[in-house]
């Protein structure tokens, strides 16, 4: 199947959502204003780790204009139940503690209490009056801190060896073959180590909620979020309701990047509304994010490689310790499963720790650890290109994973497109560019698994020959579109008659979240689903007009025609006009577990200049490659591609929690805390490679994540091609640079891996 | 905290005399994100762009006179203002975004009395001095007696700043501002250097002056710089020279933006380019 | 105590009631319900809250409501007339210039600021002048193409005024 067999799939359509978007009329998660509506505000430890000894809500709750105040009391105890909630593991009750802290607060930023009132400012000073009394603990705020022997130990039940407690919470181990044996084999070993800081999604859209609670009990509401199932499904587990107590209608979302699958405010607000019979609109501050919701861990690895003279790699050990903050569950279990993913080694190691410390609890972030492997891997990869003076991509891609490999994760590769995305850049202008005086380039590569997951469609066909598209999965980057394109594919009418809804809990079944890079791929199978029902039903009704059998009937660009051409054809809008007489509404509904998820690699070259006086690095030049199976929409296939890019660059160069000596964040606003701004930046250039996925009937793989996992990398490579020397801490800010340029002691063996 | 808008001076003098929980402000671009940061919003607000004379760009034969509330966009925009003196202009368009350059004043930038705002050290080099409006009436002060510490002006609660005055510069002198920043826009300056450069008939440097912002409370003139550098043509000798006076004579704190370390050895690479740059407008051979 | 505030928004009178301290940002929203200004950040360092003040590119965030007294503002709401698109937002939704679309009001905004004062910029004004505006989703590439469509066809256009 070639793309120009397709008539919609490829097009690059006007997104149906983007009108109001581009007018100022969608409504995000702070749009809603409802009658009567009170502001509610959260109150946070000011400590990173204390106990609460008591509060006293007396002199908050006797300020005029205030309704509600909540704290620890009011919500539910629950025990320790982990579950899969979107694409990640859940504890109910850390997600339950982590909303409202109990006994403890665990960073500065933990809900102590929620008050509703009927302004701002009565909410401001009723949070001002209420009184916590905390006992304070020593805290960690790295994994070196909370791994060392004297450490503050933040939860007493974490105990993965079986012996006393410790802020290790889980040891994911992987051996197979013997890496003793590789590494004799190989004629160059390279050991390093790396080191990276917390960073943070950086959705420009805060967390927000409505919630509005009825007479009956039940609750509507309203928020921005990569899931509003999981949102229901977790409020419901925190508040200890029934799942249909719970309404959740979808705000349109100001960016997610995995930040925004999981709850925050939503608890908060439902009970506040419950307690005050009244909406609730809770919205946070940018402080507020980044205090208090899901960086990215910050972490410390370690990696060893061996190969041999003619580049075939012969063994890898791996050794990782990520920080998950205030509660267990970092990513560095699926590190551990990417790091090596894109190269067929059979004699691996890999150790990864998940380690608590006194920050905010961590959350998804576009391919979960999987950027953080790639950056000691790939860095280390190029020392071997190095070393044995090899072109970097000819060494990847002789050691490159194909259909059939054996993964170092354990699964067999199906049809992918890694070396199709090593050869598109090889073959890039971009790669023989020359370069000047201070410029270097740099390759890396990603992976990214991809996910399946649940989803759900409905599909009306209207009488007018219109269709409805519901689902359930809220449209970050233009999903609407890609929804459109393959419902116009199966259905054979042009996608501007087709309006793709994403709708409320109680209007579709059961979907996942926005995550994973699995919406194209999933709720687009459940809506090739459905559409393909209709289409069944449509040739159904045209056999039942003409008298005919159904398999007589064939369906081609929107029409029924008869397979031996006796008939006039029957469009889709005829057909739909005399639905009435030939059984009524058509609709279809499709709900299933998507399988057959084909995963994703990049490949990318970056071109920097570094300034050796200040250590500045420029971004010069920068070129992805990325298998998306097949491109639905190719322009948001190449935004993910460069958003992923571009949010790699901040990581590599300027991003990073900066922590005083007391575990408060230094920098928690857009000033300090430095993303990329437009003038940063040069055009992030893409090449689409399409081998289709044949797991899906289009051959969509998704495309969200990868992007962002080769960059840190690719960036470190390219500042050693222009100065000569390797970064290995995160981020290469000038000062980092700057010291780098000026040490001696540049190339120092790292200690052997544990 | 009420708002107030005062039409002139005389006005504004009385209200701020008779209500000494006042604070002016004009662009509001630092007055608001502080409130956000949890700093209290003073009893009131009073808003200085409504008096004519705070507002506006002037120049006759000897002097320019720039109000003191005028937006920095108007700065920037100015072709003759960007003549003469380039290296304000280019402090000016470095506050912030085009969205706060067209709120952001002189006044504000200097009051604020941050030792990172980018307008402190050209205003210094280039000897501009102040107009200061008080309840007694009107006095004229070098800008260098106005910031005295992080956050902390010379100015009492009821004195504000009216207008910056300069000499125009004679032909052979000009000037410019660098500062360094890890991004290109939208960040605080880790050291911002300001240079005003005078050449001789033949290219060479007749007078040379340098301050430093960031590397100390206030901002830093860099004592011996004509020294270093008068008699001779712009070489990397004499940057060097100066680069070891500027480091030698600041003392900077380290903080999330930047180490002490890090900040002078910024200090000296700004120093001699940013000298380069005021010599090379001024006329000297590079 | 409230003030009683009056001014143009979007070429239309209006009048409301705020606290002096509240932001021109939160009287859009909160009074006026114009909700397509977004706020990211609330200090002046993501741009979502761009307007027009008087014709001058403005963070709503860093205004106080009283200070628009007898004052022209423009938001995103305004930027269309009842049956045009302006060329920047038809440039947007063309060339796929969002994709979770909360800083396209503010983007759409301050690109108006820039081509009104420069109807061609280059490749680096633009992005000198997007500075201001935060976007996480799309790596800017998309938008600085799309502003820079715009530019070109000003000047073609222009160029056939001029003939």
């Amino acid at each position: 199947m070639t793309s120009t067999s397709f008539k919609h799939i490829g097009q690059r359509s006007i997104r149906p959502d983007g009108l109001d978007k581009v007018t100022g009329k969608a409504r995000f998660g702070a749009d809603y204003y409802l009658p009567g509506m009170l502001v509610g505000v959260v109150v946070r430890s000011p400590h990173p780790h204390a106990t609460i000894k008591s509060i006293d809500t007396t002199a908050a709750r006797a300020i005029s204009g205030v309704k509600a105040v909540i704290t620890a009391q009011d919500f539910p105890e629950i025990s320790h139940e982990e579950a899969m909630s979107g694409e990640s593991v859940v504890d109910f009750r850390d997600l339950s503690h982590n909303v409202m802290a109990r006994d403890k607060v665990l960073y500065i930023g933990h809900p102590v209490a929620a008050i509703a009132a009927t302004s701002q400012q009565a909410a401001d000073a009723a949070a001002q009056a209420l009184q916590v009394v905390y006992e304070i603990h020593p805290h960690v705020l790295n994994v070196d801190e909370a791994m060392a022997s004297d450490a503050p130990i933040l939860h007493s039940d974490l105990d993965p060896d079986g012996g006393e407690p410790t802020n290790i919470a889980k040891r994911h181990v992987f051996n197979r073959g013997d890496t003793k044996q590789g590494f004799a084999r190989a004629d160059v070993v390279i050991e390093r180590e790396f080191t990276t800081k917390q960073v943070h999604q950086g959705y420009i859209e805060p967390h927000a909620v409505v919630a509005d609670t009825g007479e009956d009990g039940r609750s509507v509401v309203w928020c921005s979020s990569q899931g509003h199932f999981l949102v229901r499904d977790q409020t419901a587990k925190v508040l200890g309701w029934e799942r249909s107590r719970l309404k959740v209608i979808p705000a349109e979302i100001g960016g997610g990047f995995g930040g925004k699958t999981t709850i925050y405010l939503e608890p908060l607000a439902v009970l506040l509304s419950a307690k005050s019979g009244r909406p609730v609109k809770m919205v946070m501050s940018r402080d507020e994010v980044f205090m208090a919701t899901g960086p990215g861990p910050g972490s410390r690895v370690r990696v060893k490689i061996g190969a041999t003279s003619d580049g075939k790699i012969t063994a890898a050990e791996v050794w990782m310790a990520f920080d998950a903050g205030a509660f267990k569950g970092s990513p560095v279990g699926a590190a551990c499963q990417t790091v090596l993913a894109p190269y067929e080694i059979h004699d691996v190691s890999i150790t990864g720790l998940d380690v608590v410390i006194n920050t905010p609890k961590v959350a998804a972030y576009r391919a979960p650890g999987a950027p953080i492997g790639a950056f000691a891997a790939e860095s280390v990869l190029d020392e071997i290109a190095e070393a044995l003076s090899m072109d970097p991509i000819d060494l990847r891609y002789q050691n490159a994973v194909e259909e059939g490999s054996e993964s170092t994760y354990g699964p067999t590769f199906k049809l992918i497109g890694f070396k199709e995305t090593l050869e598109a850049i090889k073959e890039h202008p971009h790669y023989k560019a020359t370069l000047g005086p201070n410029q270097g380039r740099g390759v890396a590569c990603g992976f990214w698994f991809n996910a399946g997951l649940g989803s759900s469609a409905t599909v009306s066909i209207h009488e007018d020959g219109t269709a409805s598209v519901l689902t359930g999965s809220p449209d970050i980057g233009g999903s609407r579109a890609s929804m459109a394109l393959m419902a116009a594919e199966v259905l054979g009418i042009d996608e501007t008659r087709i309006r793709p809804s994403i709708v409320d809990t109680d209007s579709i079944g059961f979907t996942d979240v926005t995550g994973g890079s699995r919406v194209t791929f999933a709720t687009g199978m459940a809506v090739i689903e459905a559409c393909g029902e209709i289409v069944e039903d449509l040739r159904g009704r045209a056999a039942m007009i003409w008298g005919a059998e159904p398999d007589d009937v064939e369906w081609q660009s929107g029409q029924a025609q008869h397979s031996d051409g006796s008939k006039p054809p029957l469009s889709l809008a005829e057909i739909a006009g005399s639905a009435a007489k030939t059984g009524g509404p058509i609709a279809a509904t499709a709900s299933l577990t998507a399988r057959g998820v084909g995963p994703a690699f990049s490949t990318q070259v970056c071109d920097v200049e570094v300034d050796p006086d200040t250590g500045l690095v420029d971004i010069l030049r920068y070129t992805t490659a990325q298998d998306a199976g097949r491109a639905i929409h190719p322009s948001y296939v190449e935004g993910q591609m460069q958003g992923g890019v571009v949010q790699g660059i901040g990581w590599a160069l300027n991003e990073e929690y900066v922590y005083d000596d007391s575990g408060r964040m230094e920098n928690p606003m857009f000033l300090d805390y430095r993303m990329p701004v437009a003038s940063d930046l040069p055009m992030i250039d893409t090449v689409i490679v399409e081998v289709p996925n044949p797991g899906h009937p289009y051959g969509v793989r998704g495309v969200g994540e990868v992007g962002i996992v080769p960059p840190l990398a690719a960036i470190a490579n390219a500042i050693n091609g222009a100065t000569d020397v390797r970064l290995r801490d995160l981020p290469m800010s000038p000062p980092r640079v700057v010291d780098a340029l000026s040490s001696e002691l540049n190339g120092a063996t790292g200690t052997p891996a544990g | 905290m009420p708002y107030v808008a005062p039409s002139t001076i005389d006005e504004a003098c009385d209200f701020l005399r008779s209500n000494p929980g006042s604070r002016v402000f004009a662009g509001a671009t630092d007055i608001l994100p502080q409130s956000k940061a949890g700093r209290r919003l003073p009893e009131f607000l009073v808003d200085l762009k409504r008096i004519p004379r705070l507002t506006g760009l002037n120049v006759d034969d000897k002097l320019w006179r720039i109000g003191a509330s005028t937006p920095a966009a108007h700065l920037t925009r100015d072709s003759r203002l960007s003549g003469e003196f380039p290296g304000l202009v280019e402090a000016a368009g470095l506050i912030g975004s085009d969205q706060i350059q067209t709120r952001a004043s002189l006044g504000g930038n200097l009051c604020n009395a941050s030792p990172a705002a980018d307008t402190g050290p050209s205003l210094v080099v280039n000897e501009f001095s102040a107009v200061i409006a008080s309840p007694e009436g009107e006095r004229t002060v070098p800008v260098t007696a106005i910031t005295t510490g992080p956050g902390q002006t010379s100015l009492t609660n009821d004195e504000f700043i009216v207008e910056f005055l300069a000499d125009r510069p004679a032909a052979g002198t000009s000037d410019a501002y660098q500062r360094f920043t890890p991004r290109t826009e939208m960040d605080i300056a880790v050291v911002g250097a300001g240079a005003r450069v005078s050449v001789g008939p033949t290219g060479e440097v007749t007078n040379a002056d340098l301050v430093l912002g960031a590397v100390a409370p206030t901002t830093v003139p860099i004592v011996g710089i004509s020294d270093a550098l008068v008699g001779r043509s712009l070489d990397e000798p004499g940057l060097e020279r100066a680069a070891d006076l500027a480091k030698e004579q600041i003392e900077p704190i380290s903080d999330k933006r930047g180490t002490r370390d890090f900040r002078i050895h910024i200090a000296g690479v700004l120093t001699k380019r940013v000298l380069r740059t005021a010599a090379e407008r001024a006329g000297a051979e590079s | 105590m409230k003030t009683h505030v009056t001014c143009s928004v979007n070429g239309d009178p209006v009048e409301f009631l705020v606290d002096d301290s509240q932001t021109l940002l939160s009287a859009l929203r909160d009074e006026l319900k114009l909700t397509g200004v977004k706020e990211g950040c609330g200090t002046g360092d993501c741009g979502a809250c761009s307007v027009l003040l008087n014709g001058e590119l403005t963070c709503s965030c860093l205004v106080f409501a009283p200070e628009v007294q007898n004052s022209q503002v423009v938001t995103v709401e305004g930027l269309a007339d009842p049956d045009n698109l302006h060329p920047l937002q038809a440039a947007f939704l063309e060339g796929a210039a969002l994709q979770c679309g909360i800083c396209t009001p503010g983007f759409l905004v301050a690109a108006k600021a820039l081509l009104d004062r420069n109807p061609t910029p280059n490749e680096k004004e633009v992005r000198y002048a997007i500075a201001g505006n935060l976007c996480r989703c799309t790596g800017y590439d998309k938008i600085v193409r799309s502003i820079l469509d715009v530019a070109a066809d000003l000047a073609s256009e222009s160029e056939t005024v001029g003939e």
